[in-house]
């Protein structure tokens, strides 16, 4: 039981952060239709501002501050210089743009950074742990929860109490029009890039939190699990977003901790033949995203 | 005095299809304009290109004595000129008091949008009753209450209407124009695309007659009603 409480915890924490990423992916798919491959490398631009903020010896909380900021920053940024000039393209053409920003960028931080991984350095506190009644949770983990809870409980409250919340979920709809609204396209997609990069910001925190690490790579895997976990809950859909990507932290954690030894060497074929049948079962995802009038700006 | 909207030698184009070839016309302060035509003749893409939504391949459109030829969706509803599309495309997932509000976004006076969020739940009871629920649900009438009222939370000194009474039952197309004369008796000029060309003949001061692209004809609506113009532009599409 205590070894089930345990890893039902770890689930939380890793659905968490793919439910973070899973939702900057689907608030940029649902207001321009793109598919952002670069997302991964927002987390790690945020990891390596984690990394030289240690090196300088800040303060953990302005490191985050800042790795937050950066990545936000450099979403909208990856929004003006390439996605822009071909905002009205095909969808093809924007995927193929978001893996060349990607590699663009990869190839970058192994130019300028290093090829290696390196380490980030953590307060102490992080990897420390408390007692909770019968079991032991890291501190790590404690913070990767509350973390995810308040970005839900604000991205909620943005998308349903602010105006700009609400113009966006407008746009998402029917983007024409919201123009005809006076809602402007430029400031709706940024503002989307923007949120995105923010998410991606404290989900690349959470990640390092976990690893002390931080290399080239590091944003390609996690971003790959959050973009299998919105197709999981619909591809567009925030609240599917938020949905699989709990499902899938679930299913990753519970395999890898009951599922036979023998069989472990299979964990993520079979991880991803659950997600198949999930689909077969729901071809739109756990929470469709409402029919999208795929009006292009 | 100038009219309120002129357009010169309008044209829109989708690729290579003309779907707009050169129309003039003009809506003046307070009257109720009405464009009738065939489907495909070109009325929606002109309504659309007035207020920004697809390209004005050439010819002009003047709106309160300034150049609206270029300008962009965006801005053209804070400045006083909005539409109601074809076919309503209230925002389904948004709940009703939600669509008003995306209706006022360009509206920075907020004593102004206050006045308006009375006046449109003044006009639609049903939508003060309904605030709270997602506007895909409401009844097909009630959603073009819902777009006229977004539209309305504007405050428009023209209104374009595309259809509004397009798929309600015959009651309640009474009651949409109804609305449009209400309308213009609260000082809102109107310019409404019509298929039901006789029952909006009937409000209507002036009318345009699409066919093909083209202006066919044009007159009073009492001159229109009479003309066999009307029959016509409708058989030969
Ligand atoms: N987005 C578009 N792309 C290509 N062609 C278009 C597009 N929109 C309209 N058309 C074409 O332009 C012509 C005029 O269409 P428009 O919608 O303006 O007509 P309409 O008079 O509003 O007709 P209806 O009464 O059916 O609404 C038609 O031939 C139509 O097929
Ligand atoms: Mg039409």
């Amino acid at each position: 039981m205590d070894l089930f409480l345990q890893q039902t915890v770890n689930a939380i924490s890793l659905g968490g952060t793919y439910a973070l990423l899973a939702l900057g992916l689907a608030v940029v798919f649902s207001i321009m239709g793109l598919i952002n491959f670069a997302h991964g490398e927002l987390m790690t631009i945020a990891g390596y501002v984690l990394m030289f903020c240690g090196l300088a010896g800040m303060p953990f909380v302005l490191s985050i501050l800042l790795a937050v900021s950066a990545s936000v920053v450099a979403a909208v940024l990856m929004e003006r210089i390439a996605f822009r000039p071909v905002r009205n393209a095909s969808g093809a053409t924007l995927l193929v743009t978001s893996f060349a920003v990607s590699m663009v960028l990869q190839v970058l931080f192994q130019n300028l950074i290093s090829v290696r991984s390196q380490p980030v350095l953590l307060p102490q506190i992080l990897s420390e742990s408390v007692r909770i009644g019968g079991f032991v949770i890291g501190v790590n983990k404690i913070l990767a929860i509350v973390a995810t809870v308040v970005m839900l409980i604000f991205l909620d409250w943005f998308m349903k109490r602010q105006k700009a919340g609400i113009a966006m979920r407008a746009a998402a709809e029917d983007f024409a029009v919201a123009r005809l609204m006076g809602i402007r396209a430029n400031t709706v997609i940024a503002g989307a890039f923007a949120l995105s990069g923010l998410l991606a910001g404290v989900a690349a925190v959470l990640w390092v939190s976990q690893r002390a690490s931080v290399d080239p790579l590091m944003g390609f895997m996690p971003v790959l699990k959050a973009f299998i976990a919105a197709i999981l809950g619909g591809l567009g859909s925030l609240r599917g977003a938020v949905a699989g990507g709990f499902l899938l932290g679930f299913i990753e954690i519970y395999l890898a901790a009951f599922l036979p030894p023998e069989w472990q060497e299979f964990r993520d074929p079979i991880g991803l033949a659950l997600v198949v049948a999930v689909l077969l079962i729901r071809p739109n995802g756990l929470i469709p995203a409402p029919a999208l009038k795929a009006q292009k700006v | 005095m100038a009219p309120l909207l002129q357009a010169t030698g309008l044209e829109v184009h989708y690729g290579p299809v003309e779907a707009v070839r050169g129309v003039d016309f003009e809506i003046g302060e307070g009257e109720i304009v009405v464009f009738l035509g065939a489907n495909g003749a070109g009325k929606s893409s002109t309504l659309n290109a007035l207020v920004g939504l697809v390209p004005v391949q050439a010819g002009t459109v003047q709106f309160a004595d300034s150049d609206i030829t270029k300008a962009r969706a965006e801005t053209l509803t804070p400045a006083g000129l909005t539409l109601v599309p074809e076919g309503r495309r209230v925002f389904g997932t948004l709940s009703v008091a939600e669509n008003l509000l995306m209706g006022a976004y360009g509206i920075r006076d907020k004593a102004q949008v206050a006045a308006a969020w009375d006046r449109v739940y003044t006009l639609f009871p049903i939508l003060h009753e309904r605030r709270g629920q997602f506007a895909g649900t409401l009844s097909g009438g009630q959603q073009q209450m819902l777009a006229i009222g977004r539209a309305l939370m504007s405050n428009p000194k023209l209104l374009l209407l595309d259809e509004p009474s397009l798929g309600l039952a015959p009651k309640i197309v009474e009651q949409v124009f109804d609305l449009i004369v209400t309308l213009r008796d609260q000082g809102v000029t109107l310019g409404v695309v019509e298929q039901n060309a006789m029952q909006s003949l009937a409000i209507a001061d002036r009318g345009y007659i699409f066919a093909g692209g083209r202006i066919v004809g044009s007159g009073s609506a009492q001159d229109l009603g009479e003309s066999s113009l009307l029959s016509g532009a409708y058989l030969d599409a």
